[in-house]
């Protein structure tokens, strides 16, 4: 609640009593507040439940004695996972794919929404864009698929990289290859959907310091790189610091279609691990434990660029 | 009209030549599966380059190999259930959430604002959720595929974001007119807006249709499996020999080389053809929701 601005009586007139205010506000919204009760069920639900389920990464938990029945055993589950080979496996596999994924992926929206601006046939850049998010509506199990089939013993990307000098046979099922299909048949999938934000800002640059510029005599190089990049470096600062924040989440969906036991050594991730111990194992505990930790580090991490975000360009997640 | 130097036109030229170059990169995976579906069997198993072109005589042995298998027309007709059944109560849940969040001087509006927010930061993750998916007694239902995640803090950020551009003198003159708030959202809020539900309906939709996580986790009846999973079965898993065991005649050999590319196109096609339909408003969507709400 704002006070009135320099009225000094003003803070004399003090906050009815909060059963009024509640009385009020009822008669008002109470509409309001039955529409709200569904969807906030759902997420009571649906969201909440489980946040309170995540307790189970402190218990030996069994299906059959529930949350409130099964045994607490502290930290036991979290220091199994870090005194096990598989931390520090998925844990390099997670970051390094991560790291790879944001170097090659992050620069080519970029690019290809510049070179995009540069086109001056409107129906040429209409097309172009429009065919690039295609692949963004294809389903991570086609994709998959598609790329399976490309990299299989005598599939195209197998035969191009045998031109290319390399004979060691089907490509998907060796690890050295895992990461550059994975990140490559991503980029494939979400260039186009990664450059909108990009060619929106570049849309939403004022065409006038484009005439200036012209008058100053100012080349199309130049005005690219002191009218373009300017207009849309912003932008590129708060995804960029983003997708920082997500550097330790890589999901399993599109990994557990992919690897399998012979890529493991360079394909298994932390979210992927847990997948397996939970589902296939049926390691409740264990996996919950695995989970929470990640998502522990990614909510630290999320929050520092978050703010970090906000101190540099005032634009935030929250 | 701007003068160009010779030095803009060869950069023009060059821009255009890779841009198309890259065009040809998006589409050439899914043209080669579906030149693949159509050409003859023998030559697709001997081939180890792009089909650009059918090999051998166009046939359609693939197709009609999928279209009598029952576990494909069944979780076809399923995927159908499940995106019209989530897409529905989400698009509910959804508007109903984006109006009490446009809403000003509500008491409990922080609240309400906090509970939603805070599942796009944290979520209980896949066991918790699995153990309360169980809990309920909806697994190997369609509840299990239809109610988790039918509504996304997200997409009601969009929406509350576009809700919120509405006018204050149109709720005004509702209420000074004795509309109450379920009338508004119907007869005011929602009329104005088909675009933006236009899009959340298109978010759902595409969403359920590719997802199979949820059903490989939930389902274990097969007449209740989504087309993805069907097709991961098929294609990933190498599980032809279901349909082959299914299909009758000795067709069924000869085309097995076909039934990977034709189970592809099956599920890619729908979403082709509408796709020139719908881009428009996926655009209008990932700009509002790139724009903080």
């Amino acid at each position: 609640m704002k006070k009135p601005a320099g009225a000094a009586g003003a803070a004399a007139i003090e906050k009815p009593p909060f059963a009024l205010r509640l009385k009020r506000d009822m008669r008002a919204n109470w509409s309001i507040y039955l529409m709200a009760l569904p969807f906030l069920a759902y997420f009571i639900i649906f969201h909440y439940v489980p946040m309170g389920g995540v307790l189970m990464a402190f218990q030996d938990f069994s299906i059959k004695k529930g949350i409130f029945g099964s045994r607490w055993v502290g930290m036991q589950q979290f220091e199994t996972f870090f005194n096990s080979p598989y931390f520090t496996r998925t844990l390099t596999n997670t970051l390094l794919i991560s790291f790879y994924g944001l170097l090659f992926s992050f620069p080519f929206p970029i690019i290809f929404a510049l070179c995009l601006n540069e086109v001056r046939n409107k129906h040429f850049k209409k097309i172009t864009q429009t065919i690039s998010y295609l692949p963004y509506f294809i389903s991570v199990v086609v994709v998959v698929a598609i790329l399976t089939d490309f990299s299989k013993a005598n599939g195209v990307l197998t035969q191009m990289a045998a031109a290319l000098g390399d004979d060691g046979g089907a490509l998907i099922s060796r690890p050295e290859w895992f990461r550059t299909l994975y990140i490559g048949s991503n980029m494939w999938q979400h260039l186009g959907y990664n450059s909108i934000i990009f060619i929106s800002a570049l849309a939403s640059i004022d065409p006038e310091l484009y005439e200036a510029a012209v008058i100053d005599g100012a080349g199309r190089w130049k005005q690219t790189l002191y009218i373009t990049l300017p207009g849309i470096v912003s932008t590129i600062v708060v995804l960029l610091i983003l997708r920082l924040g997500q550097i330790m989440s890589v999901g399993y969906e599109k990994i557990i279609l992919m690897y399998g036991p012979a890529t493991y050594e360079t394909a298994d991730v932390i979210s992927s691990y847990m997948y397996r111990v939970g589902i296939q194992d049926s390691n409740y505990s264990y996996s919950t434990a695995i989970n929470l930790f990640n998502s522990v580090i990614n909510f630290i991490i999320l929050f520092v660029a978050n703010a970090f975000s906000r101190k540099i360009s005032e634009t935030s997640l929250w | 009209m701007l003068q160009r130097t010779n030095g803009q036109k060869v950069f023009a030229v060059f821009n255009t030549i890779g841009l198309v170059l890259l065009s040809i990169i998006f589409i050439l995976p899914v043209w080669h599966v579906a030149m693949g579906s159509i050409s003859d069997p023998l030559k697709v198993s001997a081939t180890s380059g792009l089909i650009l072109t059918p090999l051998g005589e166009p046939t359609m042995g693939g197709y009609k190999l999928v279209m009598q298998n029952n576990s494909i027309l069944m979780s076809y007709l399923n995927t159908f259930i499940y995106v019209l059944g989530s897409t529905a109560i989400g698009l509910v849940l959804n508007i109903l959430a984006a109006y009490v969040l446009s809403r000003k001087n509500l008491m409990f509006k922080g609240i309400i604002v906090f509970v939603v927010m805070f599942t796009m930061i944290f979520n209980g993750g896949l066991i918790p959720t699995y153990i309360l998916v169980r809990n309920l007694g909806m697994l190997d239902t369609r509840w299990a595929i239809i109610l988790p995640g039918c509504v996304t803090a997200y997409n009601i950020i969009i929406m509350r974001t576009s809700f919120s551009q509405i006018p204050d003198e149109l709720y005004e003159a509702a209420r000074i007119d004795g509309a109450g708030n379920f009338r508004i959202l119907w007869q005011i809020v929602v009329p104005v807006s088909k675009a933006i539900i236009a899009v959340i309906v298109l978010f759902y939709a595409i969403q359920q249709w590719n997802a199979w996580f949820n059903a490989s986790i939930y389902l274990t009846k097969r007449e209740l499996f989504p087309l993805q999973l069907t097709l991961r079965e098929i294609v990933l898993l190498s599980s032809e020999n279901s349909i082959v065991a299914e299909a009758d005649g000795q067709d069924v050999e000869i085309y097995r080389p076909l039934i990977k590319y034709a189970t592809i196109m099956v599920s890619v096609i729908p979403m082709m053809v509408i796709y020139p339909f719908i881009q428009k408003y996926f655009v209008t969507g990932v700009m509002i929701g790139s724009v903080k709400g």
